[in-house]
C-alpha cells in the first residue's frame, strides 16, 4: 500500500502555535480523505520552526468505484417532470436512463449512475489546496506580489515550498501535482537555514527524515526537546549544577530550533541577591534561557544559565554565550534595580501623608510606602468599583470582621489586608505582574512583619482553582475570605455575573475559592451574614468618607440593585444591624434598629436570626445561591451524589460545612435497611399528600388523637412526636447521625400504618386526621433533608 | 561593484559606518536612499515613505535613516541602553520581494555578523501601530539573544488593507552598533571611527542633548501650549484634507494636499507624546487621544488612494 508525505514549508511559524497547526493539518487530511473513500493505517505529524509534514502510511491507492440508482418519474409524465429528474441526475437524454416495470406503478425511469474510483493522488491533489485555503490559523497573512489582488493565499507566514510524494514502498514514489497561488508541488525541500542551507530531492519519509538530518534538521519536535533536556542536564551536572526544568519553556525552546545546541552561559554572582523567581523569569520570559542551581540546593539559583543555539558556532559558541550573557546582564541589572528600588524610599513621600493616615501606615517601611501611593494614585480597580485604595479600605474593615470567626487576631489581620496590595505598585511587580503576592511577602518580611501578615499577603490570593493550595494561617484566612467576598458583593451589586462560558473577573474561581477554604479549614461560618458583613464594610468605607448612599462607587450601585429588589434599601440598615452584632455590640444594635422590646425578643430567638440573616434579602440570595452551585461542584468532585446535596440544601443554607455534615450522615443513614424503608414510606407519604392537595382534599391543620381509630395511627403519631422532637434537638446539636437515629425509630411505625390503615377512609374528619398524620412524617424528615429530592 | 572601505569605517569600529554600509547594502539592491524625514516623529514608520507609500499598487523600494523621538523613554543620559532620541535604519519594499529574509541576513553579513559564528533567530512578534491604524505579522530577529531588528509584512496601514503587502525592517542602529562594536553604554560608541584625540563618541554627540531634551520632556514643555497645538494640528490637517479633497467635477478625482495635510498627522502624534511623557493625560483620555490621531492617518490614507503615487490611474 502506498505511503503519502507532504511537508509545507515557510517562513519561521511561532513556536506557540506548531503543536497544534501539525495537529490540524493530520485531521483535516485524514478526515479528508476518509471522506473521499479511502483508507490509511497510520498518520503522525511533525513540525519544525519552518515546516509542517504529514507523513501518512499505508492508503489505498484507489478509492471504490460506487454504483447508485436513482428512480425517476413514470414514462407517461409530463415532460418537465422527465427533464427535472435528468439534471438530478445528471444525465444528458432520455435515452441514457433505463425503464423499469413495477407491478403497481407500471413502467417509470431509473438512471443508473456509475461513479468510478478515483486515484488517490488525484484525491490528494484536490484536498491539499482546499486544506491550506482553509487552514486554521490563529492570526494569518499575505505577502508578495500576489497580494495586490484580493482573496489572494493565507498562511501564518509566507508559504515558500510544497512536497508531497506518493507511492508503494517498492516502487519510486510520484510527485502528487498541484499548484495553489503560484506555489508547486514537489519533491524538493531544503535543509537548515545557515547550516545547511542547499537543496533536497525527496523520495519518501524515510530518506526524507535521514536526508534532512544529515543538513541539521531534527524533524521530531519531542526528540529535539528530548535532546535539549538531556545535553542541558548533562550540561549543568558537568558543572556541579542542576537544571531547573521548565515543561513550558522546553516546549517553546523547541519550536524555536531545528538543530538544537546547547550552551552555557553565566552572570555576575552578585545578581544573585535577587529573588530565585525574579531571576528564573528575567531569563525565561525576556532570553528563553533555563537557570540551574548548584546541586542539592533547594531554592538558591546558580549564576550560570543554559541557551538553546540553533546552530553549530565555529568557535564552539564563545561568541553566542558572551553576547547571552551581555543581554542576561542588562535584563538582571534592570531586576536588580526593581528589586533594590522597591525596598527604598519613594521620591513623592510628602504627598502620601493622607493615605498613610487613612491606612495607619508607617511611612518608614517600603511596603507601606507603596500602600500609600497605591492609594494617593486613584488607580482604578474598576470603573464602577471604584479605586485600589477604596477595595483596600473595605477588604481591611472585612477582614477584621471575619478575624474572630475564623480565630485569627483583629490587628493582624487587618495589617495583612492593608498591605496585601501595596506589592501592586513596585518595579518588579509591574514588570512579572504573575509575582504579585509573592513579591509582597518577601518585602514584608524584610521590613519585619509578623509571619502570618507576611504569608496573607501571598495566600491572600489563594486558592487559584480547584487543586491550588489552600491557605490555612487564620490571618490568610480572613483576608482570602474578605478579598474574594469583596470582589463577589461588588461584581454582584453591579450586576456583572458570569453567564455561560463568560467569566471574565474569575467570580467562580473566586467562590470555588470561598467554598474550599471554609471546607477545608473546617469554618463554622454563616455565608449569609459573611455576605451582609461585606456590603457593611462598604458602607462603613463610606461613610467615613462622609458620603451617603448616593455616592458613586460600589454603596450607590448596591443601593440601586438592592432599590430594585425591594423596593426599599431596607438591606442597607439590616447590613449594618449584621454588622454591628459581628462587632458584638448587642445592646447598640438593638437599641438602633428595634423600636420595641417585642421586637427585639423575636429577632433575638436563635432560630429567628438564622432565618431572618438567610433571608436578609434577594441580593444575599442569589449571591448565596450562586456559592450553592460553586459547592455542587465541588461536592460531585469530591465524589458525594447529587440528590442528597439537592436534598439538604435549601435557599437559606448558608453554612457550608453544615451542608456537607448532612449529606454524609443522609448518605451514610440510607446505606442502611431503616434509611431505605424510611425513606420509602416518606415517598409514599408525600406522593399521598401531593395527590390530595392538587384534589383539594380537606387536610386538618393538627393532628387529633381523639380521631385515631387504629392502634398503628396511635403509634405512628407517638413515634413521630418523639422522632421529631430528638431529631430536632439532635439537628440544634448539629449531630446528624443521631437525628438519622431518631429518625429510623420512624420506619417501623410508617410501614405498620400503610399496611394496616387506609387513608382515604369514608368519614371525612377521619381521613383529613390521617392525613394530617402524613405531614407530620414529611415535617419530621424534613428537617434534615427533603427527601422528595432524594433518588430511589 | 565593491566599495573599499577603509578600516575605520567599518561598522565595528564606528557608528557613521554602519549607517554607509546599510546604505551602500539597500542602494546595490535598488532601494531609494532617502534622507531622514524633517520632522519630529517616534518611529521610521512614520515616515511618509512608509506610511503614506506602503498604501496602494505601486512599486516601491527605500531606505533611510530615521531619528526617532520617544519622550517618555528618556533617562537624563543616565542609563546605557534608552534614550529619547535615536536612530532607526527603515527599510521598505512593496511589494516584498519572496527572498525578503535572504535579503536581511545579506545585510547582517555586510555588516559583519556572520551566521555561523552568531546565534540569528525569528521570534515571533505581531507588530502594531494604533495611531497609524497599522498591523503586521513577522519576527523580533535576534542575534545572540538580542533583539536587533524589527520585521514586518505589513497588513494594514491607515485602517486599509495593503494591496499588495510592504515588507519592513528597521534595524535598531544604536543596539545593533553596540553589538558589532562590543560596547556596554551607548555613549562609548565610537561615532567617526577615528582613535585618540580625533575620536568622536555617540555620548560626545547627544549625551548633552539627553539631559536637556528629558528635562524639557518630563518637566517643561509647555502642557498648555502643547495642548494647543494638539487642537490647531488635528484641525489643520482635516482642514487642508477638505482644501485638497477632489471636486465632483473633476475628471480625475485627485486629491491635491495629502503630503501637507499627514505631517500635522506627524506633528498631532508628536504632541500627543509629549504631554503623555509630561504625565497630564490621564490611562481614560489616554485612548481617545490615539483615537483622533488614528482618525487623521485614517483620512490621509484614503486620501493618498487619491494620488499619483497612491496609483490614481492618469
Amino acid at each position: 500500500m502506498p505511503d503519502l508525505l507532504l511537508e509545507l514549508r515557510s517562513e519561521e511559524i511561532p513556536a506557540r502555535m506548531q503543536r497544534k497547526a501539525a495537529g490540524d493539518l493530520k485531521k483535516m487530511l485524514t478526515d479528508g480523505l476518509v471522506e473521499s473513500g479511502l483508507t490509511y493505517e497510520a498518520a503522525r505529524e511533525y513540525w519544525t520552526p519552518r515546516r509542517l509534514t504529514l507523513d501518512i502510511r499505508g492508503l489505498t491507492a484507489r478509492s471504490k468505484d460506487i454504483h447508485e440508482d436513482i428512480k425517476g418519474p413514470s414514462t407517461s409524465a409530463p415532460e418537465q417532470a422527465v427533464q427535472g429528474f435528468l439534471r438530478k441526475a445528471g444525465l444528458s437524454s432520455v435515452a441514457e436512463a433505463h425503464v423499469h416495470s413495477d407491478p403497481k406503478k407500471g413502467d417509470f425511469y431509473v438512471a443508473h449512475i456509475s461513479k468510478p474510483g478515483r486515484a488517490a493522488e488525484e484525491i490528494i491533489a484536490e484536498l491539499v489546496p482546499g486544506i491550506i485555503r482553509n487552514f486554521p490559523w490563529p492570526k494569518s497573512m499575505r505577502w508578495g506580489p500576489a497580494s495586490a489582488k484580493p482573496g489572494s493565499l493565507r498562511w501564518v507566514r509566507p508559504l515558500q515550498s510544497i512536497l508531497c510524494t506518493f507511492g508503494p514502498e517498492t516502487e519510486e514514489p510520484v510527485v502528487v501535482d498541484f499548484e495553489i497561488d503560484g506555489i508547486r508541488s514537489g519533491n524538493v525541500t531544503y535543509g537548515h537555514r545557515f547550516l545547511a542551507p542547499g537543496e533536497i530531492i525527496v523520495r519518501r519519509f524515510d530518506d526524507y527524515v535521514s536526508k534532512l538530518e544529515a543538513a541539521k534538521v531534527v524533524l521530531d519536535a519531542d526528540r529535539r526537546k528530548e535532546i535539549i533536556l538531556a545535553d542541558a542536564r548533562n550540561l549543568a551536572f558537568a558543572n556541579g549544577l542542576d537544571l531547573v526544568e521548565d515543561e513550558g519553556l522546553l516546549e517553546e525552546v523547541s519550536g524555536l530550533v531545528e538543530w538544537p545546541v546547547v550552551l552555557m552561559g553565566e552572570f555576575e554572582q552578585a545578581f544573585l541577591a535577587i529573588p530565585a523567581e525574579v531571576i528564573r523569569l528575567t531569563i525565561r520570559a525576556n532570553q528563553k534561557c533555563f537557570v540551574t542551581r548548584p546541586q542539592g540546593e533547594g531554592e538558591a539559583l546558580s549564576n550560570r544559565f543554559i541557551l538553546t543555539a540553533n546552530i553549530e558556532p565555529k568557535d564552539g559558541g564563545k561568541e553566542i554565550a558572551h553576547g547571552n550573557g551581555k543581554v542576561v546582564r542588562a535584563r538582571l541589572s534592570d531586576a536588580l534595580y526593581f528589586w533594590t528600588t522597591d525596598q527604598g524610599d519613594l521620591p513623592d513621600l510628602a504627598e502620601l501623608e493622607t493615605s498613610a493616615k487613612k491606612f495607619e501606615l508607617d511611612l518608614k517601611k517600603p511596603l507601606d510606602q507603596r500602600m500609600a501611593r497605591l492609594d494617593h494614585l486613584n488607580v482604578t480597580f474598576h470603573a464602577k468599583l471604584g479605586t485600589q485604595g477604596e477595595r483596600v479600605e473595605r477588604i481591611k474593615e472585612l477582614a477584621e470582621e471575619l478575624a474572630p470567626t475564623v480565630g485569627a487576631d483583629r490587628m493582624l489581620a487587618a495589617r495583612a489586608a492593608v498591605l496585601a496590595k501595596a506589592d501592586l505598585t513596585t518595579e518588579v511587580v509591574g514588570e512579572f505582574p504573575e509575582l504579585q503576592g509573592a513579591m509582597g511577602r518577601k518585602y514584608a518580611l524584610l521590613q519585619g512583619e509578623h509571619r502570618s501578615v507576611a504569608a496573607a499577603v501571598e495566600e491572600h490570593y489563594k486558592p487559584q482553582g480547584p487543586s491550588d493550595y489552600v491557605p490555612s494561617d487564620p490571618v490568610s484566612v480572613a483576608v482570602a475570605l474578605a478579598d474574594k467576598l469583596d470582589t463577589l458583593v461588588g461584581f454582584w451589586a453591579i450586576d456583572e455575573k458570569p453567564t455561560g462560558s463568560k467569566d471574565p473577573y474569575a467570580l467562580r474561581r473566586a467562590a470555588l475559592g470561598v467554598v474550599r477554604i471554609i471546607l477545608e479549614n473546617k469554618l463554622k461560618l454563616s455565608l449569609a451574614i459573611a455576605i451582609a458583613a461585606s456590603v457593611s464594610s462598604a458602607l462603613a468605607v463610606y461613610e467615613q468618607k462622609g458620603e451617603g448612599a448616593e455616592s458613586r462607587g460600589v454603596v450607590a450601585m448596591l443601593d440601586a440593585r438592592i432599590r430594585e429588589y425591594k423596593g426599599t434599601s431596607r438591606l442597607l440598615s439590616e447590613a449594618g444591624l449584621i454588622s454591628n452584632l459581628l462587632k458584638g455590640g448587642l445592646a447598640k444594635a438593638s437599641a438602633e434598629t428595634f423600636g420595641s422590646a417585642d421586637q427585639e425578643r423575636e429577632f433575638f430567638d436563635g432560630q429567628r436570626l438564622m432565618e431572618l440573616t438567610a433571608s436578609l434579602s434577594p441580593f444575599i440570595a442569589d449571591l448565596l445561591s450562586f456559592f450553592h452551585d460553586r459547592l455542587k461542584v465541588y461536592l460531585r468532585d469530591q465524589g458525594a451524589r447529587h440528590d442528597l446535596i439537592d436534598s439538604v440544601i435549601t435557599p437559606q443554607s448558608d453554612d457550608l460545612l453544615q451542608i456537607v455534615r448532612r449529606v454524609e450522615a443522609l448518605g451514610s443513614f440510607l446505606d442502611t435497611e431503616d434509611g431505605k424503608n424510611l425513606l420509602a414510606g416518606t415517598k409514599r407519604a408525600a406522593n399521598i399528600l401531593a395527590a390530595e392537595e392538587k384534589k383539594k382534599t380537606a387536610i386538618a391543620d393538627t393532628v387529633e388523637p381523639a380521631l385515631f381509630r387504629e392502634n398503628a395511627e396511635k403509634s405512628l403519631f407517638a413515634a413521630v412526636n418523639q422522632a421529631e422532637k430528638q431529631a430536632g434537638e439532635a439537628i440544634q446539636n448539629e449531630d446528624f447521625s443521631a437525628a438519622m437515629l431518631a429518625l429510623s425509630a420512624l420506619r417501623e411505625p410508617v410501614d405498620s400504618f400503610f399496611e394496616g390503615v387506609l387513608v382515604n377512609d369514608e368519614d371525612l374528619a377521619v381521613r383529613a386526621n390521617r392525613l394530617a398524620l402524613l405531614t407530620r412524617i414529611r415535617a419530621a424528615t424534613g428537617q434534615v433533608a427533603d427527601f422528595s429530592k432524594i433518588a430511589g | 561593484m565593491t566599495i573599499e572601505i577603509p578600516a575605520h569605517m567599518h561598522p565595528n569600529r564606528s557608528f557613521q559606518g554602519l549607517i554607509l554600509t546599510l546604505h551602500n547594502y539597500w542602494a546595490a539592491y535598488g532601494c531609494v536612499i532617502l534622507q531622514p524625514y524633517d520632522m519630529e516623529v517616534g518611529a521610521g514608520t512614520f515616515h511618509p515613505a512608509t506610511t503614506l507609500r506602503a498604501l496602494g499598487p505601486r512599486l516601491w523600494n527605500a531606505a533611510y535613516v530615521q531619528p526617532s523621538r520617544r519622550p517618555k523613554d528618556g533617562r537624563y543620559g543616565e542609563n546605557p541602553n534608552r534614550l529619547q532620541h535615536y536612530y532607526q535604519y527603515q527599510v521598505i519594499l512593496k511589494p516584498n520581494p519572496p527572498n525578503l529574509q535572504e535579503l536581511y541576513l545579506g545585510s547582517l553579513a555586510a555588516i559583519g555578523v556572520d551566521p555561523l559564528l552568531h546565534d540569528i533567530r525569528f521570534v515571533e512578534d505581531d507588530w502594531e501601530s494604533p495611531t497609524l491604524g497599522a498591523w503586521g505579522l513577522g519576527w523580533e530577529c535576534w542575534c545572540d539573544g538580542m533583539e536587533v531588528s524589527q520585521f514586518t509584512y505589513f497588513q494594514q496601514v491607515c485602517g486599509i488593507e495593503c494591496a499588495p503587502v510592504a515588507g519592513e525592517l528597521t534595524y535598531g542602529l544604536e543596539r545593533l552598533a553596540m553589538y558589532v562594536q562590543g560596547v556596554d553604554n551607548v555613549y562609548d560608541l565610537n561615532f567617526n571611527g577615528r582613535e585618540g584625540a580625533d575620536k568622536v563618541t555617540y555620548g560626545d554627540v547627544f549625551l548633552q542633548a539627553e539631559q536637556e531634551y528629558s528635562r524639557h520632556n518630563f518637566e517643561y514643555a509647555n502642557t498648555a501650549m502643547l495642548l494647543r497645538h494638539f487642537e490647531d494640528a488635528e484641525a489643520e490637517c482635516k482642514a487642508l484634507l477638505e482644501a485638497g479633497a477632489p471636486a465632483s467635477n473633476d475628471n480625475l478625482p485627485m486629491h491635491k494636499m495629502v503630503f501637507p495635510a499627514y505631517d500635522q498627522c506627524i506633528k498631532a502624534s508628536h504632541v500627543f507624546n509629549l504631554l503623555d511623557a509630561r504625565g497630564v493625560i490621564s490611562v481614560t483620555e489616554r485612548q481617545s487621544y490615539i483615537l483622533r490621531v488614528r482618525n487623521l492617518a485614517k483620512a490621509c490614507g484614503e486620501a493618498f488612494l487619491k494620488t499619483q503615487a497612491g496609483g490614481l490611474a492618469a
